[in-house]
């Protein structure tokens, strides 16, 4: 057992390794500097620039968290706090029901519905001169917008019923105590028991940001994967993770090919392991502060 | 001081009856003990004053609760300000999770209390409390020059009027699940008085303490009773005795008998009461 439990420990440090020793003979050839924020991606020409792709990744994680984080709090507090016991009963079951959903088929359902939306909504907004907007730009409806309204969706279950478990794991007293001296539902929610959940919603929206940064299938059907920078959530983009799926097996051929691409599983890799670090951090924070009032 | 009146107070949880036709006058400025053995309705009956009982789930009421002649179940009826006029402490002390100091600031604040109305509810505190001193003078003084004085003032003042202040006056911004038991169900009672209630509920409130706190929770009881009407479920007949001056006895959800205290808890006239009081059912 003991065994076992060290070699689930050093997977992580073995898998790091080995994508760092795959991706080493390109990390000898070219600085660090040109293959971070370098923009061009031409393989064919020894050109690997990962500078877009890492942004589209950040960017599609951020309109997801954006989306997602509110409007899943929102219905966790009310699934909790105000829905009757029969429609929570009711409901749970269905948003858990989401989380099972494979991510191929959310890809195929945002193709057929988020990205027509998409690319219907582009021109309308993108001529109200909103900066990230992109002023009145064609879209083809497969952009960056449509990766995270995927992607969030796909965050809801998640960030949904771990809030939901979280607030109905506060005591009762805690809502009687707060109520009996008069104060709203609402006042309830956002000085008591707000403060007594806060750790838990924090590790929920970790957890969803996680599944977000990660996430491949559903969001490379939407994204439009074209190599640029994006300047507006109108324009398409192409994230780690597809970048590595759909090119990871072909054109082997081409010298340096693979090694850049583990060269991007390891930055994906290297992402997520700090942003879950940096959400430890500050998990800890509120907690200390939570327990001192 | 409010008059509560119940007029044929029905209470059931789904298809179980928990208060049948229950009708009773409780006086002003008295401490009326509500007693009966487990499950016998007493606390359901309390939380209905407060309409803290709709917080469980498939609750039917029927019937009247009035307060100054309001029912308190008037669809039209005002939730919040009957809730802040009719108090509650509870029978496990539940601190807010926040400092002892925004406990008691808690209510003020989600009622939109401050500045002078702090000063006015402080002076109308000292009047109710001649012989008890809650606000001293030089406290008083540095309330107007400090920012945020007033509401420190008011934390202070409640703070002594429940006992605590000696106990927690150097460390009032340690959340308050440190404080022990005892010292939590004080300040539940400071937290319950800082929105200047008429009524206080009280469900078992000594239960969980030790002898020591409990009985500075009794003593509390009899010096609050000259301004507030207190409502109190006991389990215990001996702190009946000592502390209440008028009685109800409930037997599985009906009202068997309620009197002055004296009557019911020593000399009752019904053979139930009699058999509670003796010992025959608990």
């Amino acid at each position: 057992m003991l065994v076992a439990a060290a070699f689930a420990g050093s997977l992580a440090f073995i898998v790091i390794l080995a994508l760092y020793l795959r991706s080493k003979p390109i990390l000898d050839t070219k600085p660090l500097s040109e293959l971070l924020l370098n923009s061009s991606w031409l393989p064919s020409q020894g050109s690997f620039g990962l500078y877009p792709a890492i942004l589209s990744t950040l960017y599609v994680t951020a309109i997801a968290m954006m989306i997602a984080v509110p409007l899943s709090i929102l219905s966790a507090i009310y699934l909790a706090e105000y829905a009757k016991e029969s429609l929570r009963r009711r409901v749970l079951p269905l948003v858990d029901l989401l989380a099972g959903i494979p991510p191929v088929v959310y890809g195929v359902w945002g193709v057929l519905t988020i990205v027509p939306f998409v690319a219907y909504i582009a021109p309308v907004v993108g001529s109200l001169g909103i900066p990230a907007a992109g002023a009145g730009r064609y879209s083809t409806g497969f952009s960056l917008l449509a990766g995270g309204i995927v992607l969030a969706i796909m965050v809801f279950p998640v960030i949904i019923s771990i809030t939901v478990q979280v607030f109905r794991s506060v005591p009762f007293e805690v809502r009687e105590a707060s109520l009996s001296m008069g104060a709203t539902q609402w006042q309830t929610v956002k000085h008591a028991l707000m403060r007594v959940a806060l750790p838990g919603i924090a590790a929920a929206v970790i957890l969803g940001f996680s599944r977000a940064l990660g996430e491949t299938m559903a969001v490379l059907m939407v994204v439009g994967n074209v190599f640029i920078v994006p300047s507006s959530v109108f324009d398409p983009a192409y994230p780690l993770p597809a970048l590595i799926a759909n090119n990871y097996g072909e054109m082997m051929s081409i010298p340096l090919y693979d090694s850049a691409l583990l060269l991007a599983a390891l930055i994906l890799l290297l992402i997520i392991l700090m942003f879950t670090l940096a959400a430890r951090l500050i998990l800890i924070r509120i907690e200390r502060r939570v327990t001192v009032g | 001081m409010p008059h509560i009146s119940i007029r044929n107070l029905k209470v059931s949880y789904g298809a179980h009856n928990v208060l049948k036709d229950i009708t009773v006058d409780i006086p002003d400025g008295q401490i009326t003990a509500i007693i009966g053995p487990s499950g016998c309705g007493k606390t359901t009956l309390l939380k209905s004053l407060n309409r803290l009982i709709e917080l469980q789930e498939e609750v039917k009421v029927n019937g009247k609760v009035l307060i100054d002649g309001d029912n308190v179940y008037d669809p039209q009826a005002d939730i919040l300000s009957l809730r802040k006029k009719v108090g509650f402490l509870s029978q496990k002390p539940c601190p807010l999770p926040m400092s002892i100091y925004d406990n008691i600031a808690f209510g003020p604040r989600i009622h939109g209390v401050k500045g002078k109305q702090i000063l006015e509810q402080i002076e109308e505190l000292e009047k109710h409390c001649p012989n008890n001193e809650v606000c001293p003078a030089n406290t008083r003084n540095t309330a107007r020059t400090h920012k945020n004085g007033e509401m420190d003032l008011l934390v202070e003042c409640y703070l002594r009027l429940a006992g605590l202040w000696d106990e927690v006056k150097d460390r009032l911004r340690m959340p308050a699940s440190k404080l022990s038991v005892g010292q939590q169900q004080r300040l539940a009672l400071a937290r319950t008085l800082s929105v200047k209630p008429e009524v206080i509920l009280a469900d078992e409130p000594t239960s969980s303490l030790d002898p020591v706190s409990a009985r500075l929770i009794e003593e509390q009881f009899q010096m609050l009773k000259q301004n507030y009407t207190i409502v109190l479920v006991t389990h215990t007949l001996r702190q009946a005795r000592r502390i209440a001056d008028h009685a109800i006895f409930l037997y599985l959800g009906e009202m068997i008998e309620q009197g002055p205290a004296s009557k019911v808890l020593c000399a009752p006239c019904e053979a139930k009461t009699c058999a509670y009081i003796s010992g025959e059912i608990s």
